[in-house]
């Protein structure tokens, strides 16, 4: 499966990374010679093989529902690059 | 008291012979001296250190210490420690000081330990050299134009270098063992689920596992038994009967039946590195233990299988980095959809980026199944074929990298190459199986051999007890890189 201009650019969309066209062939180039080397799973015999997510056959584990978290907006929000009010600042959404 | 064991410190510290803050001034030391030549450490912060040290001497004083209290330990800079620079050695989080700790530097807090600074890695933990850092390559201390391995190739070059008696480091495809064979340490990735992941910096969340650095096994087990445990904040943590790692060490070997995957000893291994696994088999032989040969048929599929399933967990994981609550922000941008893919293009190095797109591309429409799904069922399917040998055997044994350290530069250009040094090590992370790396010998220039042993679930007693008793037997653990003598 080898990934086109077009591809690399519908990735990079996908995974909101920033590919500018100078820098689009190498990654594309980058990107096609791993999954080249990914490619040899397709000859593996899976079939009725459930796939596993995790080693050991666990649940999710449940708890009380209680409110166990103290208020920790201040220190949490110290380390944001824009906030006011409380509120983590982004360019406008909505028009 | 650098040659020392960590029993023995702890012995010298609790008689008084020794200090906590004279012990992490001596490390401080070495560390500010070897910072250019290994940039081992991104983050020193002497006294909070030598504040931490204080405390711990105190507590030795009143006789309430363990059997870390006032050990120094160096943390990877994956781990959050609350208002701790915690950078995962990316542009992204340069300025991040993490507002709590993470449950593995709780744990060592609260054993009195002393956090002596945070180590050098690959970014975000993609990578088997430690060069995909934003604070420039580690170095490895054996002969500094060589990589220590990675992506926790500062852990292993501080403990190869003297610099910390121990540290810890993180293993996701082999980041633990893979730096700790190729610096000449010890070092063991526990089963999945037995340390937690709160505050680990998520790279692959079903194949990420943290764990310890040290010269021997038995320190290994101390350092475990510290930090495995029950934490109800990761939800893959395991809730089992508390054990001590270090009960089994003394365990003859006789009756061992160590298994040799056919797979692991076709070519693929360089010659000086079959050499010295070689003798170590002869080693293990003369203390008691039988070769058996078994066969893991889908070895061949453990790099692709991994190269798909931690990449797309990574893209999964790496979104949080959006400019928004915390990290790096792009300086300009158009609007909020800029505003992300800016923030994400300079933040990220190309490793990671990589490593986000290919994820991307195997989770999305129309390749899930034939990608993600189909490596899931690999990853089974190996699984199974350890589930099989170790009806036949109790360890599973091969050597840790194909191949001794590389020169700084040699395998930066193409990823796959680079890829190829985890042939040995995704294996047990895709199984969730507890593994390790000893050293084993030299190879060629002087650069240390590590030897891979991997056990059934839970069987980090056992293991450590091979390793401590081909540790009674051998000193190639106690070897120290001439320019660190």
């Amino acid at each position: 499966m080898s990934l086109s201009l077009d591809d690399v650019r519908r990735i990079a969309h996908l995974a909101r990374i920033e590919v500018s066209d100078a820098e689009l062939r190498a990654v594309q180039q980058q990107l096609n010679g791993i999954l080249g080397l990914v490619e040899q799973l397709q000859a593996a015999e899976t079939a009725g093989v459930a796939p596993m997510a995790h080693a050991q056959n666990v649940t999710l584990r449940l708890r009380d529902d209680e409110v166990t978290e103290p208020d920790q907006r201040e220190p949490f929000q110290s380390t944001a690059p824009a906030v006011e009010a409380g509120l983590y600042l982004v360019p406008k959404v909505i028009e | 008291m650098f040659e020392a064991s960590l029993t023995e410190v702890a012995a010298a510290l609790t008689a008084r012979r020794v200090s906590s803050v004279e012990l992490t001034q001596a490390c401080l030391d070495r560390i500010a001296r070897a910072q250019g030549q290994l940039n081992a450490f991104i983050t020193v912060d002497p006294e909070r250190s030598l504040a931490q040290a204080r405390a711990a001497d105190a507590r030795i004083a009143r006789g309430e210490a363990g059997p870390l209290t006032g050990i120094p330990v160096a943390h990877k800079d994956i781990f959050c420690a609350k208002g701790w620079l915690t950078t995962c050695a990316s542009k992204m989080l340069a300025d991040f000081v993490a507002p709590y700790d993470s449950h593995v530097v709780e744990r060592f807090d609260r054993a009195g330990a002393v956090l002596l600074g945070k180590t050098n890695m690959d970014e975000f933990a993609m990578g088997s050299s430690s060069e995909n850092s934003h604070y420039g390559p580690v170095r490895n201390p054996w002969h500094t134009g060589f990589v220590p391995g990675g992506s926790s190739g500062g852990s292993a070059a501080a403990v190869a270098a003297r610099l910390a008696p121990c540290a810890t480091g993180t293993d996701t495809g082999g980041s633990i063992r893979q730096p700790a064979a190729l610096c000449g340490v010890s070092g063991i990735k526990p089963t999945y689920g037995l340390v937690s992941r709160y505050g680990m910096i998520a790279f692959a969340s079903s194949l990420d596992q943290g764990g310890p650095f040290a010269r021997t096994a038995a320190d290994l087990a101390l350092l475990l038994n510290a930090m495995v445990g029950f934490d109800p904040r990761d939800a893959t943590s395991l809730e089992r009967p508390k054990e001590d790692y270090s009960r089994a060490l003394e365990q003859p070997l006789a009756g061992l039946r160590i298994g040799l995957p056919r797979e692991y000893f076709g070519p693929g291994m360089d010659d000086d590195v079959r050499r010295a696994v070689e003798d170590a088999i002869a080693a293990l032989g003369k203390l008691g233990a039988a070769a058996v040969e078994v066969t893991l048929p889908n070895t061949g599929l453990s790099v692709p299988a991994y190269y798909v399933i931690a990449p797309a967990e990574a893209s999964s994981n790496l979104s949080r980095y959006d400019g928004v609550r915390y990290g790096y922000r792009a300086p300009e941008y158009a609007d909020l959809l800029d505003l992300y893919c800016k923030t994400r293009a300079q933040g990220f190095g190309p490793e990671v980026k990589r490593r986000i797109l290919v994820g991307t591309y195997v989770l999305s429409h129309g390749y899930y199944d034939a990608y993600y799904l189909q490596a899931q069922r690999v990853r089974r399917l190996i699984a199974q074929d350890f589930v099989e040998a170790f009806k036949r055997c109790d360890v599973v044994l091969g050597p840790t990298s194909p191949t001794v350290a590389f020169r700084v530069g040699e395998k930066a250009a193409d990823p796959v190459k680079m890829y190829l040094n985890d042939i040995y090590t995704t294996a047990a992370n895709l199984a969730g199986l507890p593994a390790m790396s000893i050293p084993c010998g030299f190879g060629a220039g002087g650069l240390p051999v590590g030897l891979h042993l991997a056990g059934n679930y839970f069987a980090e007693g056992r293991l450590l007890n091979v390793a401590h008793q081909y540790q009674r037997a051998t000193d190639w653990h106690a070897r120290t890189p001439p320019a660190f003598a």
